[in-house]
């Protein structure tokens, strides 16, 4: 761990530009060669160039001012998962800052800034904490090793005799602070290797670390896309089409250009922007909008029809996903048999703040100011818009109001449409969703259905599992669509399943898919495959126990035998519910166990129902995810992901009637409220393994958990998402 | 014309009656501490103090608050029970993305001010209004108790 490490020029530069007197550290990593989209190659020099390789400006991702000041540049989006906070203790601590001079700023849309393994600028995958362990520790480090040359020349001693705590180089009795040496660092060369800290030594790094964005997001001056002002922005919203691919027929705004503060009514690619002094000018204006639509094909979308259809298609095998021996045979043969289909609807994200995002676009340049998870994204749709070159275009990220995946859209859906729409109208304009546009907006977690059967030998162990999956492809049509969809099948639509480590047990299987295709815009929704395969498998397992008549936490530890760090979770969690202790009379147990995202999540519900109503009591969860970089965070991660799972599997989902959205606003799509969130406990998983993230891995089990802990109390089993009445 | 008194301070604003007191706060004041969630009061992002009740500005249309103090997320800091309740959520580290949590604040500091030592199911009562899609409940909840227990 704490071996020198190279640093090639190619990956680290400084310079002084920026602030006078201070110490830029600017990077640019070599960029991954996975998923790199067309048009987003990095200005670096090739392999064995000479020179530095020219960046595009800014690149700096950390700065030290002479007043002694740290900021930290996110090449990631604050969307609420606390990376504003988690990054920069990487490099504080290999710093040896003082922690109350760090400051954080979103960094700019450019190749630098390039995801080290995604290839393109994104927040997603719950990746950003392992993806920049190591670059935002060098960087501190190498910060730290310019300074204590500094330090060294400036007082003429050896760089080994100094030493450096809380912001200061210490040499014998001398104190210099780090601002003070910022000017000379900057003149340093950098040094080939520099050395991270063995973990030992690490002050930040592994322990509860407060939130920077605390104070701002608690007396309301954080900046969010929705709070954007600049002089002459127009407020923008746009009618689009009730049902998905509907394009304008014809359009009567001379109502709608009659109200006070509407400015213009224009066409656009996706509808027609009424365009306003604010919001309430641009809402009412597009109330009184008439808009004559040809609904196009999916005018008659019905998304009973729709699962009806999946049902058929899922009698017959799909395209092969993970196959091994003869699962046929061994299906003939079996003991016991279950055959099960499970079910779950579309679901919105809706991030708690709309989506929006503000253009201002000049001859040769265009300004973009919004919440994105997927910077590159959005910069090459902006500039192929305009015309422009992608470095033309600038994304000013502001703090997002919530992402679950939505922010991070394959098309730059919102972005692109916000730049159209300032194109069109020759103004500043900031694009406002309502909620009733998010909720019907689409780019939806797709409805899938399952169907497996299982065959059971005379001990109650799987000998066969044939399963079939039935849904819309999220990667399809999307960059990622070369890397994601083999041979038909894309990987997403059975993470959790074809890759089930319970498979590794059971000698016959046959997982398949079928991949609908469908026009309903799909998109990644907080834990993507998992938040339907999970809820699949860890009830077919309990399925299973049931049927062999053994304890569901002993079934799964004998089918994860040898998967220990599911097994440690699944301990923990079991350890700290007192699984083999009775609950209060009325109160029943459910467990599952789920690895996304390189972490192992288990989580065991404690739920009651009474009179058909359900009531989640409490969840105590175990998660290993490697090393827990800020494990206050990590727990608010937890709880996070089973209010999120929890919402959805209690009550959330989107549906389809002649053509439409069925559901409009947080009245009819229902999601988690207080007096529905149960307590939460959050355990984690002393572990030296292989980081993981954290973002979603909590969600995936939430579901089956308590599904299996209604079966429990109940002996109904839930097969379809969500939960709703179905008990009543 | 209209006159509204907004942390204590009167402003004329030239708006349409109908307007709601968000969105004179928000683009017209520019104000944003308040935030829109859903526009039809069932997500509490909005909540601001009408003569000290919590109100969502979403749905109350400026004519509404005429001759009355309206109190926002941005005058907290100013008051008793803001403060504690802000210190709270601090010390808890409540907040993520932080959308709602304005709305959540808002809702907070009008209980304590009806309800010195509110309960579990009192908290439930008066939050479950106030959607936070980051689900900070379990955080909200603790803190509400540890800046009533500031409080007392
Ligand atoms: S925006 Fe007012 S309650 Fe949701
Ligand atoms: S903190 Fe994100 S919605 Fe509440």
């Amino acid at each position: 761990m704490n071996a020198p490490i190279n640093i090639s020029r190619r990956t680290f530069i400084k310079a002084t530009a920026l602030v006078a007197g201070g110490l830029i550290i600017g990077f640019s990593i070599p960029y991954a060669k996975r998923f790199l989209m067309p048009g987003a190659a990095p200005d670096v020099a090739p392999d064995g160039a000479k020179d530095a390789p020219k960046l595009p400006a800014p690149n700096a991702f950390l700065r030290i001012g002479s007043d002694n000041t740290i900021t930290v540049m996110l090449a990631h989006s604050e969307m609420g998962q606390s990376i504003w906070t988690t990054l920069p203790m990487l490099i504080a601590d290999e710093l040896d800052a003082d922690w109350s001079t760090i400051k954080v700023e979103h960094a700019a849309s450019a190749p630098a800034y390039i995801h080290t393994t995604y290839g393109i600028q994104i927040t997603g995958g719950s990746s950003t904490t392992w993806s920049e362990f190591d670059r935002y520790r060098q960087a501190g480090a190498l910060t730290r090793a310019l300074l204590v040359s500094a330090a060294a020349e400036k007082l003429g001693v050896a760089v080994e005799s100094i030493k450096t705590e809380n912001g200061f180089v210490i040499s014998g009795d001398q104190k210099i602070p780090y601002g003070d040496l910022a000017e000379a660092a900057a003149k340093i060369e950098t040094p080939k290797t520099v050395t991270l800290k063995d973990p030992k030594d690490w002050k930040i790094i592994g322990k509860a670390t407060k939130r920077l964005d605390g104070p701002e997001k608690i007396n309301g001056t954080a900046v969010f896309g929705q709070d954007i002002h600049l002089e002459g922005l127009m407020t923008a919203m746009v009618a689009r089409s009730p049902v998905f691919g509907g394009t304008v027929k014809t359009f009567d705004a001379t109502a709608a250009k009659q109200l006070k503060g509407v400015r213009q009514v224009i066409q656009v690619p996706t509808g027609v922007a009424v365009i306003a002094d604010n919001y309430w000018a641009a809402k009412k204006g597009r109330e009184a909008l008439k808009v004559d639509w040809d609904l196009g094909v999916n005018a008659k979308l019905d998304s009973k029809i729709m699962l009806e259809e999946y049902r058929k298609m899922a009698a017959t095998a799909g395209l092969p996903a993970a196959k091994a021996g003869d699962t046929k045979a061994a299906l003939a043969n079996a003991k016991q048999l279950i055959e099960a289909e499970y079910s779950l609807p579309y679901l919105a994200h809706s991030p708690m703040e709309p989506l929006n995002c503000a253009v201002k676009i000049e001859k040769d340049s265009c300004e973009i100011w919004t919440g994105t998870q997927m910077q590159t994204t959005d910069q090459l749709a902006a500039a192929k818009i305009l015309g422009l070159k992608p470095e033309q275009v600038s994304i000013h990220t502001v703090f997002l109001g919530g992402g679950f995946g939505r922010r991070a859209n394959p098309v730059a859906d919102f972005v692109s449409e916000a730049v159209q729409v300032a194109k069109a109208a020759g103004v500043p304009v900031k694009t406002v969703w309502s909620r009733e546009d998010d909720v019907k907006g689409g780019h939806y977690r797709p409805m899938y259905l399952h169907k497996a059967n299982i065959a059971l030998d005379a001990n109650g162990m799987p000998t066969a599992w044939q399963h079939v999956a039935v849904g819309q492809s999220i990667m399809k049509g999307t960059s990622f669509e070369a890397f994601m969809i083999k041979d038909g099948v894309d990987a997403t639509s059975v993470e959790g399943a074809a890759d089930s480590p319970y498979l590794k047990s059971i000698p016959n299987y046959d997982i398949s898919l079928h991949t609908v295709q469908a026009t309903i815009p799909v998109q990644w929704w907080r834990s993507v495959g998992h938040s339907h395969t999970a809820f699949v498998m860890e009830s077919l397992i309990d399925e299973m126990a049931n049927l062999a008549k053994k304890d569901p936490l002993e079934y799964r530890r004998a089918l994860l035998k040898d998967h220990p760090r599911h097994l440690a979770a699944l301990n923990l969690a079991a350890e700290k519910a007192d699984w083999n202790k009775p609950l209060a009379k009325g109160v029943f147990r459910g467990i599952a166990v789920h690895e996304s995202f390189g972490s192992f999540v288990a989580q065991i519900a404690e739920v009651s129902v009474t009179d058909g109503e359900v009531k989640v009591h409490r969840i105590v969860s175990a998660i290993d995810c490697g090393l827990a970089v800020n494990p206050d965070s990590l727990k608010a991660q937890m709880e996070s992901s089973v209010s999120y799972g929890l919402g959805a599997a209690l009550q959330s989902e989107i549906t389809f009637k002649d053509g439409k959205v069925v559901q409009s606003n947080f009245h009819d799509y229902q999601v988690m409220r207080m007096a529905n969130m149960p307590k939460v406990e959050v355990y984690i998983v002393q572990s030296t393994e292989k980081m993981g993230g954290v973002g979603e891995p909590g969600l995936p089990p939430v579901a089956p958990a308590v599904t299996n802990a209604i079966f429990a109390a109940t002996g109904k089993r839930i097969r379809t998402l969500p939960i709703g009445n179905q008990l009543a | 014309m209209i006159t509204l008194n907004i942390n204590g301070k009167e402003q004329q604003l030239d708006v349409e009656d109908d307007m709601p007191i968000l969105w004179a706060l928000r683009d017209v004041l520019h104000l944003t501490g308040t935030k829109f969630g859903c526009g039809m009061s069932l997500c509490g992002a909005c909540t601001v103090h009408l003569d000290g009740q919590a109100i969502r500005s979403c749905i109350t249309p400026v004519s509404a608050a005429a001759g009355k103090k309206i109190t926002t997320i941005e005058d907290m800091q100013n008051q008793k029970i803001g403060q504690a309740v802000q210190s709270a959520w601090s010390e808890i580290d409540v907040v993520q993305c932080g959308y709602c949590q304005s709305g959540q604040i808002m809702a907070a500091t009008a209980l304590l001010a009806t309800n010195q030592k509110p309960s579990d199911a009192d908290i439930d009562a008066a939050m479950t209004g106030n959607i936070c899609r980051c689900g900070t409940y379990p955080r909200i909840r603790a803190a509400i108790h540890n800046a009533a227990s500031k409080l007392a």
